[in-house]
C-alpha cells in the first residue's frame, strides 16, 4: 500500500465530510424516526452504507410500506453504483479478488467521483490506496455520524435544512465532471429529466434523468463529430 | 411514522438490500478481469456517466414543490444556483457548501419572513 498516495486520498476527501457529516447525522435521525434505534441504524450504515438508499428506505420502513417494495426502491437507488463500478473497473483491474471485494464494498459517489478524477489525470500513479484513502475516510466518518445522529439528533432544529448540504457536495462535484459540450449537455438534460421525472414512484426520476443525459451527450458528441468531419 | 415491522423482518430487509447493493458495486469491478479493454462503445457512454448521474441527483434538490404551497422552495432554488455559480468559479467543495447553506439560510430565515 503507497502510503503517501493513501494520504493523498484523506486529504482529498476532507471537504467532502462537510456534506458527509450532515447526510450520516440525518441518516441516524431517520432511523429513530422510522422507529428503530442504535442496532438498526448501525446494521443499515455498515452492512448497506448509501445514503440515499438508507433515507429512501427507513421513510418506506415508517410508513409499514411492503418488504419487497424497500428492497426494489432501494435498489434502483443503487443500480446508479452499477455505472460506477463500470466506469472504476478497468483501473482495479490487477488486483486480487479479495482486494476487489472490498473496493467494491466502499463504492460511493463520493470515492468514485475523486477516484476516477485523480485516475483520468496524466500524471496519476493509478493507486489504489488513493482510492482506499478515500473510501475508508468515508466508511469511518459514516459510521460515527449515523451513530451521532441516533444519540443527539432530536435535538437539532429540523428548518435548519442540514440535509441540503447533501445535493452541494454532489454540485462540487458535478461542476468538474462537466468538462466539455457533450459532457456539459449531458449533465443539463439529465438534471432537468431528473425534476420533470421527480414524481415517478421508485425515485425512478434519478435513472431516467441519468439515461437520458448520457444519451444527450452520446447524441451531442456524434452530432459535433459528424459536423466536424464534414467541415 | 414509527414502523409495525418485527425485528427479524427488518434484519431481513437490512441483509437482502445490503447483499443487492454489494452485487451492484462488485458486478463490473469483479468481472472486469475477465477482458482486457473495455469496448469503445461502452466506453465512450461511461464517460457522460458522472455528470448525468450527478446532475439527476443535484437538480431535484434546487427545484422542488413547496409542501402545501403552489410553488417553488425559493430558499432551495436561490441557494442552488448561487451554489453553482461559486462552485463554477472556484470549483472548490468548502466555498460550495459554505455560500449554499448561508444562501439557504438568509433566504428562509431573514429574506422570506421579511417579505
Amino acid at each position: 500500500m503507497d502510503r503517501s498516495e493513501f494520504r493523498l486520498g484523506v486529504r482529498d476527501v476532507i471537504p467532502l465530510l462537510l456534506g458527509i457529516v450532515p447526510f450520516g447525522f440525518i441518516a441516524g435521525i431517520a432511523t429513530v424516526n422510522a422507529g428503530l434505534g442504535l442496532p438498526e441504524a448501525v446494521g443499515l450504515s455498515a452492512i448497506v452504507f448509501a445514503g440515499a438508499a438508507q433515507l429512501a428506505a427507513l421513510d418506506l420502513i415508517g410508513r409499514d410500506a411492503p418488504l419487497a417494495i424497500v428492497v426494489v426502491t432501494a435498489v434502483v437507488i443503487n443500480l446508479r453504483m452499477l455505472m460506477y463500478s463500470a466506469s472504476i473497473a478497468p483501473h482495479f483491474q490487477k488486483l486480487s479478488s479479495r482486494t476487489k471485494a472490498t473496493v467494491a464494498y466502499l463504492l460511493t459517489d463520493q470515492a468514485y467521483a475523486l477516484a476516477i478524477a485523480r485516475y483520468r489525470s496524466e500524471e496519476s500513479p493509478y493507486s489504489v490506496a488513493y482510492y482506499f484513502g478515500v473510501a475508508a475516510t468515508l466508511w469511518v466518518v459514516w459510521q460515527l455520524t449515523t451513530i451521532a445522529g441516533v444519540l443527539l439528533g432530536t435535538s437539532v432544529p429540523e428548518s435548519l435544512g442540514l440535509e441540503f448540504a447533501v445535493p452541494l457536495v454532489f454540485l462540487a462535484l458535478l461542476i468538474p465532471a462537466m468538462e466539455d459540450g457533450p459532457t456539459t449537455v449531458a449533465g443539463i438534460l439529465g438534471g432537468i429529466t431528473a425534476v420533470g421525472a421527480a414524481g415517478l414512484p421508485l425515485n425512478l426520476g434519478l435513472l431516467v434523468g441519468g439515461a437520458v443525459g448520457i444519451l444527450a451527450g452520446l447524441l451531442t458528441e456524434a452530432a459535433t463529430e459528424g459536423s466536424s468531419n464534414g467541415n | 411514522m414509527a414502523t409495525s415491522y418485527a425485528g427479524p423482518a427488518i434484519w431481513g430487509l437490512i441483509i437482502v438490500i445490503g447483499v443487492l447493493t454489494f452485487l451492484i458495486r462488485l458486478s463490473f469491478i469483479g468481472l472486469f478481469g475477465y477482458f482486457d479493454e473495455i469496448p469503445p462503445q461502452i466506453k465512450l457512454t461511461l464517460r457522460f456517466v458522472p455528470a448525468a448521474v450527478l446532475a439527476a441527483l443535484v437538480l431535484p434538490s434546487f427545484v422542488t414543490l413547496e409542501p402545501g404551497a403552489g410553488g417553488v422552495a425559493v430558499d432551495k432554488l436561490t441557494a442552488g444556483i448561487i451554489a453553482s455559480g461559486v462552485a463554477w468559479r472556484t470549483e472548490n467543495v468548502l466555498m460550495t457548501i459554505g455560500t449554499g447553506m448561508a444562501t439557504l439560510w438568509v433566504v428562509r430565515f431573514v429574506l422570506l419572513p421579511a417579505i
